[in-house]
């Protein structure tokens, strides 16, 4: 494919975004007409007569709406970070739910909670635990004897196991009545009750995050090809990597905080634009921004709509993800 | 020209270089020979900049280059390393692309002035066809041109290159001599490491000898290589022959 055909491929993924999620907009047990959506959306800048009922304008505003916007943030989030740790890390198996990103932020979540901490904290504390874990997945990786990318997949694993430990101790102490549900629910991996707070949370951390990834997209193509080479080419690899790691993390955990653990979109969505655009990331990263946020709403439309009972989303993207990713490992060939 | 000046270098108490000194100009392309261990690999990082906390000086034209930040440091030498299977592929004119990073301002990403200078780098070494082929997927000698013509895109003059055809076929390792002769001729420094005494003595105008981390002996190809040198440098008996017209040399194992 031609650097032209992969501009247009993005500028195409970018398109089905928007109309993923205006098509979202009607799907729900409750029906929204065309000319209702639009009287609801132009009647919160100006003054016009309702001819749609206040349920609907509640259901679409404080249901639907977040709903969508923060599935697609998510989604954007957890591939983005995924496609950058591939790159720094120089391994194709580097994913947040794969370094233990998730797990650690999960942990450090659940410890605001029965810390009694705000919103605001829980985040906070899922960052700082997400980052802390990494860095040790990153330490302990790097002093594996043997193949590499092995060894940071199973220092991932091990520390994720920790993480999860300490997690099921918390959930172990906590306050039955009140923190241990929370915690509980928090873990699951579910977009329910998502409020428009939570989107603007979630949609400025997630935004501070990814703008230095995009500008330093070319930069992660050097850091691929090893530190030695990258540094002779005149890139300063401890600090390019330390901004990637620190954005991609503050993704991850902006998304977590809001959203719980939901694996696997980190995986499998990068290697996915990588078999459509290429490993360039001048075109792979903004690819991968725009199918995660694709690739999460579609699956939060069949999460809520398919069944009468919704299906939490991390168990769909696990349905989706793990036969993906042996299709990838098996046919998908060397680029992977 | 690049100068280093009694170069010393620890690996906690193991001393690998203990002062090493020599010069390396303009259109010239240096050998240096060593057996495993001798300390040629360490002493092209510190050349890189990729090995801090040495004693002595590396200058070019005279600025030390411990003084210069990385991206100064790539617009003046060049790493070519050997061709190796990276994590992800890339294409042939990414891969090249990657060598215009220093001269990039900040955050940006290569332009069309970027692409010129690639596709300049690519025509030089006569491998423009493959620009749009995937790295992972053309031949070993190939991928060497690849590595560089991306050493060429990233502007510096100096190239340095760790055993660039240890892992070639023999009709690969000649074609990069070849390319590599006519660097040197449009003025290119090109100072690379090597295990093949008899091919040094063909392509290379000097050749520094590492032994016991200092330089053994230096010279024209000609005044160093010898029956002595062998055996100083891989302790082994051998016995030289000459062709007529002097202009190459081979050895035989003494023995056999």
């Amino acid at each position: 494919m031609t650097d032209a055909k992969k501009r247009v491929t993005v500028i195409v993924m970018a398109i089905m975004v928007v109309a993923g999620v205006i098509v979202s907009f009607f799907l729900g047990q409750f029906d929204i007409t065309v000319k209702e959506l639009g009287g609801i959306i132009i009647s919160q800048f100006t003054d016009i007569k309702p001819f749609w009922t206040s349920q609907q304008e509640h259901i679409f505003l404080t249901v639907r709406l977040p709903r969508i916007l923060v599935a697609c943030l998510v989604g954007t989030a957890l591939s983005t970070a995924g496609c950058v740790y591939q790159g720094v890390f120089e391994n194709p198996m580097a994913a947040p739910d794969f370094l233990g990103a998730s797990s650690g932020a999960a942990l450090g979540a659940a410890f605001a909670i029965i810390m009694g901490m705000g919103d605001w904290m829980i985040t906070v504390m899922a960052f700082i635990f997400s980052l802390a874990t990494i860095w040790l997945v990153y330490i302990i990786g790097n002093r594996t004897r043997g193949n590499k990318t092995v060894g940071l997949v199973l220092a991932g694993l091990m520390v994720s196991a920790l993480a999860q430990a300490g997690t099921s101790f918390i959930k172990l102490v906590a306050d039955q009545t009140n923190e241990l549900p929370e915690i509980t629910y928090w873990l699951m991996g579910s977009l329910t009750g998502i409020t428009m707070n939570d989107v603007l949370f979630s949609g400025v951390v997630i935004l501070i995050g990814i703008i230095p990834l995009v500008l330093l997209r070319w930069k992660i193509n050097v850091l691929t090809v090893g530190e030695q080479e990258a540094t002779t080419m005149g890139i300063h690899v401890s600090r390019v990597r330390l901004v990637s790691l620190v954005c991609a993390t503050l993704v991850t955990a902006a998304a977590v905080s809001v959203s719980g653990m939901i694996g696997w979109v980190g995986l499998v969505v990068p290697h996915f634009c990588r078999k459509i655009v290429g490993n360039n990331y001048r075109y792979l990263l903004p690819a991968s921004i725009f199918t995660g946020a694709f690739f999460l709403l579609m699956v939060d439309n069949i999460s809520r709509n398919l069944f009468a009972v919704e299906i939490p989303i991390g168990i769909l993207t696990a349905i989706i993800g793990a036969p993906f990713f042996i299709y990838l490992i098996t046919k998908g060939g060397e680029s992977a | 020209m690049i100068s280093v000046k009694n170069l010393k270098f620890s690996y906690g108490n193991h001393e690998v270089l203990k002062g090493i000194s020599f010069d390396a100009h303009p259109g010239e392309l240096l050998c240096i020979l060593g057996h495993n261990g001798a300390g040629k690999s360490t002493l092209f990082k510190c050349m890189l900049g990729l090995l801090k906390g040495y004693s002595g000086n590396i200058e070019i034209d005279g600025i030390d280059m411990s003084t210069m930040k990385p991206r100064e440091k790539a617009m003046h030498v060049a790493y070519i390393p050997q061709a190796t299977k990276p994590a992800f592929a890339y294409n042939v004119m990414d891969m090249v692309l990657m060598g215009t990073t220093s001269q990039l301002n900040g955050v940006g990403s290569p332009g069309a002035d970027e692409r010129r200078v690639a596709t300049e780098a690519l025509t030089k070494m006569g491998i423009e066809h493959l620009s749009n082929r995937d790295y992972t997927k053309i031949s070993g000698g190939e991928q060497q041109m690849v590595l560089i013509a991306r050493a060429l895109a990233q502007g510096a003059k100096i190239l340095v290159m760790d055993e660039p055809t240890s892992s070639l076929d023999y009709g690969n390792q000649m074609r990069v001599q070849k390319q590599l002769r006519q660097l040197v001729s449009e003025g290119y420094t090109i100072i690379q490491s090597t295990h093949n005494p008899e091919q040094t003595y063909v392509f290379a105008d000097r050749i520094i000898c590492i032994k016991d981390g200092v330089v053994h002996r230096e010279g024209k190809p000609e005044a160093v290589m010898d029956e002595q040198l062998i055996r100083d440098m891989y302790n082994i008996d051998v016995e030289m022959i000459e062709s007529e017209d002097h202009k190459v040399r081979f050895f035989e194992l003494k023995d056999m």
